[in-house]
């Protein structure tokens, strides 16, 4: 069969608008998963047991779970709970930010634990308090041990987000998905985002290996 | 919230042969997968640590194409691209006469996918071995073969088991990306009953539970298999 290239072009702003939508939800899903897996990692290293089990049980639960099953859940949940139909796109949102916080928790929670304990004493033994010694002592450290980490896992995410595609949010793939229908060109279009994909994800992955090199401690 | 609980919905046929289906395709799918993962990852984590600088290369193209595509995108590959870059005869085959074709297409997806991943761990379980001990076997007049199949591999696997695990627990959730290609898997069959009685929270419940159980299951196996492989004399598998 002969290909016909000229249908990405016909359609390249349908297909840009659909990548920004895969950016735009990566961008949301790394600021919320990672704002809420640093409140869970806090409490998973917490001293109070209630606290640091229950944390425990839900990052050990959600990564039990495949992403397509969380994001089935609250397409289907959240009208459910709130009382009216929602779009799916903000029900994608709440699902990735709850599942990637589970992923983000332990890395967090890794690097803190990287930071050797004589560091956390020897702050603690110049008077600072157990906040500070938190805030100025280990978080830094325990960041530029997990960057290279959490940027993989941001690349990951990326990935991720093309999972939409099952509540038809008109992400990159999914718009690829549409445009390939009306036109009947799969192989160009899955093409497409295939190398797209691929530049991109290759790319960020060159830049993190990068700056790990550089700002390894 | 109104909602009219009905668990025992589950247990009705179809819905429950639904279920079991679905399981079963979910589990046989990931066994499969993992199956060419293994191998397939095997010889290309190896690849990557040999001397042949276009083995090397081989061995890092493979990887950074499989780690740097969405695993859906590539099942799309599979499914509706690649068949058509086929020969005639091949193309034939695949469109036609293969029985099953979303589900072995599935397979072969996840196992490539994840053969990417687990290369990436045997290369790291290889580098991690002190170069001392590739130097010796080489000094005593091992070949290349020997020396991996008696000295590197058995350390180096045994070192990234844990890895291999998480690995193994990703196939088994991502078989669920099958659902797109038609494959009726566990989400897939979930789905299914919530369709045909609007119930969708015991569905979606049974589910859960069942992705849960099993990853559970397969963590407390693998405690006992790397305790049972540990390497003596090493602290870091220890728990």
């Amino acid at each position: 069969m002969g290909f016909d290239w000229n249908v990405i072009v016909n359609n390249r702003g349908l297909l840009f608008q659909g990548l920004m939508v895969s950016f735009q939800l990566t961008l949301v899903a790394i600021v919320g998963g990672m704002a809420l897996g640093t409140v869970l990692a806090m409490c998973r290293l917490s001293r109070f047991r209630v606290l640091a089990v229950a944390a425990g049980f839900y990052v050990n639960f959600l990564r039990s779970l495949p992403l397509i099953l969380v994001i089935f859940w609250f397409y289907i949940l959240t009208p459910q709970i709130v009382g009216h139909p929602i779009d799916a796109y903000s029900s994608v949102l709440i699902a990735f930010t709850l599942f990637e916080a589970a992923y983000y928790c332990e890395i967090i929670r890794a690097g803190i634990a990287s930071v050797k304990a004589g560091q956390v004493n020897a702050g603690l033994a110049l008077g600072f308090g157990r906040w500070h010694v938190m805030r100025y002592v280990v978080l830094p450290q325990a960041f530029r041990n997990m960057l290279p980490v959490l940027l993989t896992q941001a690349i990951i995410m990326f990935q991720d987000t093309s999972i939409v595609y099952v509540v038809g949010v008109r992400d990159f793939l999914t718009t690829a998905d549409v445009v390939a229908n009306s036109n009947n060109r799969p192989v160009e279009l899955y093409s497409v985002v295939a190398v797209t994909f691929l530049v991109i994800c290759f790319t960020a992955s060159r830049l993190v290996g990068r700056l790990q090199r550089k700002y390894a401690l | 919230m109104n909602y009219s609980w009905d668990w025992g919905l589950l247990f009705r046929s179809p819905h429950i042969d639904w279920l079991i289906e679905g399981f079963r395709n979910t589990v046989v799918m990931a066994v499969l997968a993992w199956f060419i993962a293994m191998s397939l990852g095997s010889l290309i984590g190896v690849m990557r640590t040999l001397d042949n600088p276009v083995a090397k290369r081989v061995g890092t193209i493979y990887v950074e194409i499989f780690r740097n595509i969405p695993l859906l995108a590539q099942l799309f590959l599979w499914y509706y691209v690649i068949p058509e870059l086929l020969p005639a005869a091949a193309q034939k085959f695949v469109k036609r006469d293969m029985a099953d074709p979303q589900f072995w297409t599935s397979v072969v997806g996840l196992g490539c996918y994840t053969a990417a991943r687990v290369a990436e761990q045997v290369r790291s379980g290889i580098q991690s071995i002190p170069r001392g001990q590739r130097a010796a076997a080489l000094a005593m007049g091992f070949s290349t073969a020997q020396v991996y199949r008696y000295v590197l591999l058995p350390i180096g696997f045994r070192t990234v088991i844990p890895s291999l695990t998480n690995d193994f627990l990703g196939v088994f959730k991502n078989s669920s990306l099958a659902l797109t290609l038609g494959v009726m898997e566990l989400t897939a069959a979930a789905r299914q009953i919530e369709e045909y009685t609007f119930h969708s929270f015991e569905p979606f419940a049974a589910a859960t539970v069942l992705y849960s159980c099993v990853t559970l299951l397969v963590i407390t196996l693998m405690r006992v298999i790397e305790r049972r492989t540990r390497i003596a004399g090493s602290v870091g598998s220890g728990r």
